[in-house]
């Protein structure tokens, strides 16, 4: 890889990768014990616990690269316009159809991103992406089931399910943009080129969607901006409840 | 030829060995198992809330991981209790029923609230701790699914209540705001996790019996008593004062004394007026009914996956 992907882009492509992580794990905590069945409180807090292990990952080389910063400094002392997640994570959890929308969108994302990081040229990455790419593949196989029990199963929720399809579709489209880093890092074999990954994941979605009963919304709507530190009102509100305590303490160990 | 089951129970019961659900058994036996098994089932789910109550707010990433761990444990223990009551001929749904409409109770300890960082430590060192001391012997109790799954259990409870520990432990060392904190926790979970271990041995109502049926192994005051004995150095090593000016060392008794038990708030929270009782179950019982039309989604799913014929009026039933 060239000097300068290593030495200032590398940090930012891996933060992006961490915040996604850490927000959908943030927002999968708060169903803790409000799940509609017993079954579905171990399995999303399983998922969140999945999602945090790969933001502790990420967030660790991310510090490292980035010269002596810890998970939790990266985690807890960054402000609103720091964090570089997609807007699509920080949505808010909505009923369990929402959540189940988001989660669909997001593994499926997830799973081909991380299938092709595999290969990164950064050895660190590629390792990281191999682990992770075993767990978001039971997070997207859970998402499926319920998008498929959802969408076919009573006409209330089928109705949900596709209240949730089309609040949430508009968020998909960020996940798959390019930028002038990732071009450079792509280049440089670190990154993956998320143009390159929309049609695996067209292609998975469109018959999980159709068995469903579920179609997708048309729109020209495309809100975009959490790589650049853009997000939405809610997002402020998450990082006051997840920040509060560390930053009340400074200096504190835990 | 005529088999006397009553004197086979009892036989299994004295050389200690396990009824299993097949076996026959005294109704009271079974009955006694279902209230108690199912109870401690509740507890498992409504103590989720008090402790997922900070899982948003940890205040590191590898306490947050921790503590999610931790509340995941507990549904899957209220998954086993369930079972293992299930195997007595009740269903879940049947004992939800009952805890929804406060026929069943839950353990009172999570009728308190857990109002700062400190109380997950509290929670974890003497609630887990207390709740050890009761289930281990547990582990040996008469009936095999409740025994086996309190094996697992209590390999759990053991690690939630190391990491309560832990955390009171970095508190407690750590910046005086950070110190105070632990202390405050500690002063307000001590009374009511000794309170865990239910009224005085004369008090208790069912507790004789369950000794004769192998159920419970060790009296109320016994178990209380061995968990301050255990405790009291504990706090030692944390640097932490426990609140009860009585509580000193008896070289004759070869205990610790302590002081008086509030019983008045003990049976306030037992009946209904702690803190969050009614917080607690109003949770539970939204977290259910908003749920209600998840569980009939997949209850239809599943029925048109058997019969895809069925119920499809107007839209097309393309086979799996």
């Amino acid at each position: 890889m060239t000097q300068l992907a290593t030495t200032a882009s590398v940090p930012a492509y891996v933060l992006r990768l961490a915040d996604d992580a850490l927000i959908l794990a943030q927002r999968l905590g708060e169903w803790s014990a409000h799940a509609p069945e017993l079954e579905e409180d171990v399995a999303l807090t399983n998922i969140a616990l999945d999602l945090l292990g790969h933001a502790r990952m990420l967030l660790s080389y991310a510090g490292e690269l980035l010269g002596g910063r810890t998970e939790d400094d990266l985690a807890f002392l960054r402000d609103e316009r720091e964090f570089v997640n997609c807007q699509l994570v920080e949505r808010p959890n909505g009923d369990f159809a929402a959540t189940v929308a988001r989660q669909l969108f997001f593994a499926a994302y997830q799973c081909e991103l991380y299938a092709a990081l595999g290969e990164s040229a950064d050895a660190t990455l590629a390792a990281i992406a191999d682990r992770a790419v075993k767990e978001v593949s039971y997070h997207r196989d859970h998402a499926v089931q319920w998008t498929l029990r959802l969408g076919d199963g009573t006409p209330e929720s089928h109705r949900r399910m596709q209240a949730g399809v089309d609040g949430l579709w508009p968020y998909t489209s960020e996940l798959f943009e390019s930028d002038d880093l990732l071009l450079a890092l792509v280049a440089a074999g670190v990154a993956v080129d998320p143009v390159a990954l929309r049609p695996a994941w067209s292609g998975f979605l469109g018959p999980v969607l159709a068995e469903a009963t579920l179609t997708v919304p048309e729109t020209t709507w495309a809100p975009s901006g959490g790589r650049r530190g853009l997000h939405t009102e809610d997002f402020g509100l998450l990082l006051a409840e997840m920040q509060h305590l560390h930053r009340s303490h400074p200096g504190a160990s835990w | 030829m005529i088999v006397d089951w009553e004197a086979e129970f009892q036989r299994t019961i004295d050389a200690d060995s396990r009824i299993e659900p097949r076996d026959h058994m005294p109704e009271s036996y079974r009955a006694t198992l279902i209230r108690q098994i199912a109870q401690h089932a509740h507890s498992e789910i409504i103590g989720m809330q008090p402790e997922g109550n900070w899982i948003t707010r940890a205040p590191s990433l590898k306490r947050k991981a921790i503590l999610m761990a931790k509340v995941q444990d507990e549904a899957g223990h209220g998954l086993y209790l369930y079972s293992a009551a299930e195997t007595l001929g009740v269903s879940r749904d049947q004992l939800i029923e009952l805890l929804h409409t406060g026929r069943q109770k839950y353990s009172s300890i999570f009728n308190y609230p857990t109002l700062t960082w400190a109380d997950i430590g509290a929670v974890g060192w003497l609630v887990d701790g207390a709740a050890i001391c009761n289930q281990v012997p547990l582990c040996r109790c008469s009936y095999g699914p409740y025994a086996r799954g309190m094996v697992r259990i209590c390999k759990e409870e053991s690690f939630h209540q190391r990491q309560g520990f832990e955390i009171l432990r970095v508190l407690s060392a750590g910046t005086a705001a950070q110190h105070a904190m632990a202390q405050d926790a500690v002063d307000r979970w001590w009374w009511p996790a000794i309170m865990m271990f239910g009224p005085t041995d004369d008090e208790s109502t069912h507790s004789q019996q369950s000794m004769t049926w192998g159920i419970k192994r060790f009296s109320n005051d016994e178990l209380r008593q061995r968990f301050i004995d255990m405790t009291v150095p504990q706090a030692d090593a944390l640097d932490l004062t426990l609140p009860d000016p009585a509580l000193r060392w008896n070289d004759e008794r070869g205990h610790y004394d302590f002081g008086p038990i509030d019983w008045a708030e003990f049976w306030q929270v037992v009946n209904g007026d702690g803190p969050c009782n009614r917080q607690r179950l109003a949770q539970r019982v939204a977290a259910h009914v908003e749920g209600a039309w998840v569980r009939d989604a997949a209850t239809a799913y599943a029925a048109k996956r058997a019969d895809p014929g069925a119920g499809q009026a107007g839209s097309s039933t393309a086979a799996a």
